[in-house]
């Protein structure tokens, strides 16, 4: 029996009137790869957020590695939707990289080398080490999304959380990078929010179904007629 | 330029004008890259006509509008940062206020001072002839202080201009080093107001750095030649406007301007080029 790394028990939340999510219950443990799909406005993202402890839920408790989510956020790895920053920004790979491992104590002065170590070592890991003094306005859609995969993994997280990581890239691309987090989730913990049940159901060992309220499903259960 | 010259080595005031310019120029560089990427140029506007307030009282009340003006942009850079920070969807229309109440202000004040009224003008555009020896030890001061601030500080400051939200999931604080960075700002206005008055300075503040954003590709360097700029527009445009007896400050502007036209039809032409000789080897390539 596996540590339970996520749990949220009876969680809600709504954005002022509107209920977005509605008592929800789910107990990640570690090692799993999980993908969360769901249609548009079905609370996906605001989920994302409360994991990370950038929401607090209304009511119910979130846990993330046993203590709250602001509080395990050093050992949790985010890969948004879209990356918060402008492409034009004149900055290079390794810059954006060392970013991730930053933290709330230790911000004063210069990166480490054991720093750059880590970085380098984040890049290697998503096989864009090559990249590393590029600028980023150089990059295409892909590497792009390589290097915040980089980025997050800079701090050696325990739990990995992606947001749509496919939507924006070419569908060729897609299974490159499932690839490559089947591969990190042999040490890391994976949570992926998708759009395209049929295709991570391949990747993944269970799919919750998210629509204001949780459904779980084994993949192994998983088939045409229930897609 | 021969008589700026001459007159350069003989005149204390001049040198003392110079100094300021290159005093204030290394501000310009290290701010106005940042002013520029993270497109806080309103922002900046605000705080350099805010610190008309600063000023105006300082006048009134009797004491010195340097200080008016650093109390002023210190003030007005943590309500504009506060009002970014929590109230964003009415930010425009709250900073816009800020900017036409701090003038207001100032205006009456000086306007109930008795008196002279001229300083206003040299408030509003500038006179950068009129810097006293103990401003220019106040101003090697600020700079100081940026520059220390700056590198203790360098990673979360670029950590929240390039990516807030990453920033916040890192654990750093987002508003401390957003405020901490208008801060910076602020300083850097009250530096250039000495050279080009608070109307003008938000020219000064950017122009440098978007020039040097269109040749280089570093933060480091775009900072490094944006200060190079600065120098050189401030030194050239007071040369230029003593050899024409014309006010220095709108005449460093239009300097700067010049420079910012004339370098952005260069780097235009310099990408055309490069596309063209991309495609020219593309073509052998592919005979070949």
């Amino acid at each position: 029996m596996n540590d339970i790394v996520i749990s949220l028990d009876k969680v809600s939340f709504h954005y002022e009137h509107l209920s977005v999510l509605e008592n929800i219950n789910l107990e990640v443990q570690a090692g799993e790869f999980i993908g969360i799909v769901g249609p548009n406005a079905g609370g996906k993202s605001t989920l994302l957020k409360i994991i990370l402890g950038q929401l607090i839920p209304d009511h119910g408790k979130v846990r993330v590695l046993g203590k709250s989510p602001s509080a395990a956020r050093q050992q949790m790895g985010y890969v948004p939707q879209y990356p918060g920053f402008d492409r034009n920004f004149p900055i290079t790979v390794e810059q954006v990289v060392l970013m991730g491992t930053l933290n709330r104590k230790a911000w004063i002065g210069r990166y480490s080398r054991k720093d750059k170590q880590r970085a380098a070592e984040a890049l290697d890991r998503v096989q864009a080490l090559p990249l590393a003094q590029r600028q980023i306005n150089t990059l295409s859609g892909g590497q792009l999304q390589r290097i915040l995969l980089a980025r997050a993994l800079a701090c050696d997280p325990k739990i990995l959380i992606l947001d749509e990581p496919t939507s924006n890239i070419d569908l060729r691309l897609e299974s490159d990078i499932f690839d490559l987090l089947k591969q990190l989730n042999k040490d890391i913990t994976i949570l992926v929010v998708s759009h395209d049940i049929a295709f991570i159901s391949s990747y993944v060992h269970r799919v919750a179904c998210l629509n204001r309220s949780l459904v779980c499903h084994h993949t192994d259960t998983i088939d045409g007629k229930m897609i | 330029m021969f008589e700026f010259l001459t007159a350069l080595t003989q005149q204390s005031f001049l040198q003392t004008a110079v100094y300021a310019g290159l005093l204030s120029s290394l501000a310009c560089g290290i701010m106005g890259t940042f002013v520029v990427l993270k497109r806080i140029g309103f922002l900046a506007g605000g705080i350099a006509h805010s610190v008309l307030a600063g000023m105006g009282a300082a006048l009134f009340f009797g004491f010195s509008p340097l200080l008016g003006a650093l109390i002023a942009a210190l003030v007005a850079a943590i309500l504009i940062g506060l009002i970014r920070l929590y109230w964003k969807t009415q930010e425009d229309t709250l900073i816009g206020a800020i900017w036409a109440v701090g003038m207001a202000i100032g205006i009456l004040f000086i306007s109930n001072t008795p008196g002279y009224t001229t300083d206003l003008m040299s408030y509003l555009f500038g006179n950068i002839l009129m810097v006293s020896q103990q401003n220019l030890w106040i101003m090697a001061l600020l700079d100081a202080a940026l520059l220390i601030t700056m590198l203790v500080f360098f990673r979360p400051l670029l950590a929240v201009a390039f990516d807030e939200e990453f920033a916040s999931l890192r654990g750093l604080s987002v508003s401390f080093f957003y405020l901490l960075l208008l801060v910076l700002v602020s300083v850097t206005v009250v530096l250039l107001i000495q050279v080009v008055g608070l109307i003008l300075v938000i020219a000064l503040l950017t122009i440098p750095a978007a020039i040097a954003g269109q040749f280089v590709y570093t933060l480091g360097r775009m900072m490094m030649l944006a200060t190079v700029f600065g120098a050189v527009f401030t030194v050239a445009g007071l040369g230029v406007s003593y050899q024409l007896d014309q006010p220095s400050g709108p005449v460093i502007i239009m300097v700067a301007s010049m420079a910012y036209i004339f370098a952005t039809i260069t780097s235009r032409a310099i990408k055309r080029g490069q596309v063209h000789k991309a495609k020219r080897e593309g073509h052998h390539e592919s005979r070949g």
